[in-house]
């Protein structure tokens, strides 16, 4: 545990000569991508270290679960990470699924696994364009919003909402697809496969772009794993783990996808390219998945009969989803009564924090940024 | 009591929309014309030797000999000074606007299209806009410093028009020194960074001066270097002397006329580029990294300052790469004695020296607002570069480079017979032409191969 207060001291005090400086990276700055602030101690260009300060969007959502009945606490997950919400329904409504002893039919399962994998396509779009932002070209970021774009389109249409859904209900979904909804689906989907031709061009392989990401915040195997990270940072550096894969909800059992993982294609293994590559990979497979559970979607109901008072047992469950973050996981104590004892959310992006300063020792301003960037961090993820 | 003036100029576009259409088009063409004539008229005019022979043929007053005549002189070089910073901002107005309405077309967005006929008072909007906020001046800023800092940058952007020929004859003063002097005084420009970054004691803004004054300075060496090679190629330091000594075709130009001069080109370039700030070479105002770097302290009018001078730089890059590369004012088809003979022995020349010198200031600013374009897409094009690489660029490719470009355009000088270089000029322009196509016809081919991309000019 560090503390922030006396964390600062020790940087103020070994500001020992003029030549280093304690520059704050935040709370407000346009790289941080949210409110977090980076401590950091320079000498000219060159980073000594740099600690993460987060907490300033703390807003309580854990122990507002203990207030708040269990179906009544669906709309606060889509606060946790604003831009998967998704996900964040999909891992509580798991949960609860789980403590309830119920598991969603079959069609709920893969509408779920639609909407998720739109919401990380969404997601994604995000991570990749401001990457390519931090790094200064401007272009890649509008038309990666274009294109998410769509895609809260398609959302929107399904559940009326662009960026927190509520989507999910505990046993099901909230609604069944639209009419004539997965038709513009697979239209979209057409358009996002040859899309990527154009998005390589642009940026991914762009001289200047590669030059600046490559062997950069270099994470190994070994400390990828020592870190705890999860999902795309994870899996940058070379570690196929997907718990849509390996630990299998869902509809994901039924449906063929790839891992990607990071190659090292342009540099070392584990560099923020790697991160950057497995996304834009991660999006190409999302489309796949999106495809082939459109063409395997079975019928029957959206919605197992789930009591209108939720009142589980007493007990602890885990429900884990694979976010567009990585796996998010819900910790959930049930004491009995129609709400949770304690609720407990572990979340990719505060994973991803502590290992920032442990990549910042002795690089420069700028990789500083790359590496916060390519760690895809969505601050109120970090601080719930 | 509501009180209404009546000249709220929203209401008064309201109700009539051509208004905005008619100021819009004044602002769009009528000012720079304007700009334009006056400088046809005074630049050429301005000279002492001319004012003596106008006063004393027209109005039979012996100026040389009057007591007066250097205030006289002096008040016409005001003029002419009043006519280039007019022009310096009303470019750099115009080239925002510009810049965003392309930036918006590559983004697949708008850009500003409401103030105006296709949006074009925003940049008049905008620079209202900031001088009419207030001026902070930060409490721990060094203030004398701070509040100076954007008239040395100022300075370094306006000094340069004393030798940027627009026409024939339409240049403030013809240096003989010209390409040095002005190497020399672009690198106020820095001073200015340094000096805003140093005093605005913000820990940002001293990244950003620091950033800028280390790129500045090394990249000032490949340029100066580079600028050798039409030196050479010329035997003259006179902006307008190695304009006379191209051509109006695309081969008598200097960048075709040997391939030193077009590895020089490039990176006379791409050194204007990193003096300019212009992306991939933003470094001293990264955004992402700086926030806003140099000037992040700064609001009202001296924000818009530094903002006219980044825009209006992009004048002086394109035009000192179109003078010393690319032929410059020379017309096609117009030459040396043509202007000779339309000028006359009168007092004022012929009406069809005035048409040649129009042309020509129209063939000099088409190729500068080409150049300023392949600016603007560069910027909206390319990430920018980490300090280390800027720095290793320069010294470890460019100014190598423009060194072996001096030596091979010296040898090439001495060994290589005019009819050589005409030779290497017809085919090389010949080769820049087939890439030209193809880099069209290869856009086109891309953009159809995404499924629902075409190319649309509807909202243009």
């Amino acid at each position: 545990m560090i503390d922030m207060k006396i964390e600062r001291q020790i940087l103020r005090r070994t500001e020992t000569s003029d030549e280093e400086i304690v520059v704050n990276f935040g709370p407000q700055h346009p790289s941080t991508h949210g409110v977090i602030d980076f401590v950091t101690q320079t000498n000219g260009e060159v980073i000594r270290r740099s600690v993460p300060d987060v907490g300033y969007l703390h807003r309580g959502l854990e122990k507002i679960a203990e207030l708040v009945p269990y179906p009544g606490y669906m709309p606060f997950t889509d606060r946790i990470d604003y831009l998967a919400a998704m996900f964040a329904n999909e891992g509580y409504a798991l949960a609860v699924e789980r403590l309830l002893g119920v598991e969603a039919p079959p069609r709920a399962r893969y509408i779920r696994a639609i909407a998720g994998e739109l919401c990380r396509i969404s997601s994604h779009f995000i991570a990749v364009g401001t990457m390519a932002q931090d790094i200064g070209a401007a272009t890649p970021l509008t038309h990666a919003l274009r294109e998410r774009e769509s895609v809260n389109d398609l959302l929107e249409e399904l559940c009326g909402a662009r960026l927190t859904f509520n989507f999910h209900r505990i046993g099901g979904v909230a609604f069944d697809l639209p009419p004539g909804w997965a038709d513009k689906v697979l239209r979209y989907l057409d358009h996002l496969d040859s899309y990527f031709q154009e998005w390589d061009r642009l940026i991914t392989f762009n001289e200047i772009f590669v030059k600046r990401l490559a062997n950069v915040g270099v994470i190994t195997r070994a400390q990828a794993i020592d870190f705890g990270l999860v999902g795309p940072n994870l899996r940058g550096s070379g570690v196929s783990w997907d718990v849509r894969r390996d630990m299998p909800y869902g509809a994901y059992p039924d449906l063929a996808f790839a891992i990607p993982v990071g190659s090292g294609k342009v540099g070392t293994l584990g560099d923020a390219w790697d991160r950057f590559y497995v996304r834009v990979l991660e999006i190409v497979e999302s489309s796949k998945i999106v495809r082939q559970a459109l063409g395997k979607l079975p019928e029957g109901d959206i919605q197992v009969k789930v009591p209108r008072k939720v009142k589980p047992e007493a007990g602890e469950v885990v429900g884990r989803v694979e976010s567009a973050r990585g796996e998010m996981l819900y910790y959930l104590v049930a004491d009995g009564s129609e709400k949770a004892y304690r609720l407990r959310c572990r979340t990719g992006s505060f994973m991803a924090m502590a290992i920032v300063e442990e990549l910042s020792r002795g690089i420069m301003v700028a990789d500083l940024i790359a590496i916060i960037a390519s760690l895809d961090v969505v601050a109120p993820e970090v601080d719930r | 009591m509501k009180i209404t003036l009546g000249l709220d100029s929203t209401s008064l576009t309201r109700r009539y929309p051509r208004l905005a259409v008619l100021a819009s088009l004044f602002m769009a063409f009528g000012a720079p014309l304007g700009l334009y004539c006056a400088a046809l008229l005074l630049f050429p005019m301005s000279s002492p030797e001319r004012l003596d022979r106008v006063a004393r043929q027209l109005l039979g007053y012996d100026l040389a000999a009057s007591p007066y005549r250097h205030l006289v002189y002096a008040l016409f070089l005001l003029l002419v000074a009043f006519v280039a910073v007019n022009f310096a901002a009303v470019f750099g107005g115009v080239a925002t606007w510009v810049e965003r309405r392309v930036a918006g077309r590559m983004q697949s967005r708008i850009g500003p299209n409401r103030t105006g006929a296709a949006g074009f008072l925003a940049w008049v909007a905008d620079a209202v806009k900031m001088i009419l906020k207030e001026d902070i001046i930060p409490q721990s800023a060094d203030s004398l410093l701070f509040r100076g800092a954007p008239y040395f940058a100022m300075v370094g952007l306006l000094l340069p028009f004393v030798v940027l020929p627009f026409g024939e004859s339409v240049v403030a003063a013809d240096l003989n020194v010209g390409v040095f002097y002005l190497t020399a005084v672009t690198a106020f420009v820095v001073v200015g960074i340094l000096v805003s970054g140093w005093a605005s004691n913000s820990k940002w803004a001293l990244f950003g001066g620091v950033r800028g004054a280390a790129q500045v300075i090394s990249y000032e060496i490949p340029a100066g270097i580079s600028l050798m090679v039409p030196i050479l190629m010329a035997g003259t330091l006179s902006m307008q002397g190695i304009v006379r000594a191209q051509g109006g075709m695309p081969w008598d130009w200097f960048v075709f006329r040997s391939p030193a001069a077009l590895v020089a080109f490039f990176i006379s370039l791409t050194s204007s580029l990193a003096e300019g700030n212009r992306t991939p070479f933003d470094l001293p105002e990264a955004e992402s990294e700086l926030v806003a770097g140099y000037h992040a302290e700064y609001s009202g009018f001296r924000l818009a300052i530094f903002l006219m001078v980044e825009w209006a730089n992009m004048w002086i890059m394109a035009g000192l790469a179109v003078t010393l590369f690319l032929g410059g004012w020379q017309v096609p088809g117009i030459n040396a004695e043509m202007y000779r003979n339309a000028l006359g022995t009168g007092v004022l020349p012929a009406g069809r020296w005035f048409v040649y010198q129009a042309l020509s200031m129209l063939v000099f600013s088409l190729k500068t607002w080409a150049l300023v374009f392949l600016f603007i897409w560069l910027r909206w094009t390319l990430p920018r570069v980490r300090v280390d690489q800027m720095m290793g660029l320069c010294w470890k490719y460019l100014v190598p480079g423009a060194f072996a470009c001096l030596i091979v355009a010296l040898l090439w000088q001495l060994l290589v017979p005019a009819t050589g270089s005409t030779i290497t000029g017809v085919v090389l322009s010949l080769g820049a032409l087939g890439l030209a196509v193809k880099f069209v016809r290869a856009s086109l081919r891309n953009i159809s191969r995404v499924h629902g991309h075409r190319v649309d000019m509807s909202n243009w």
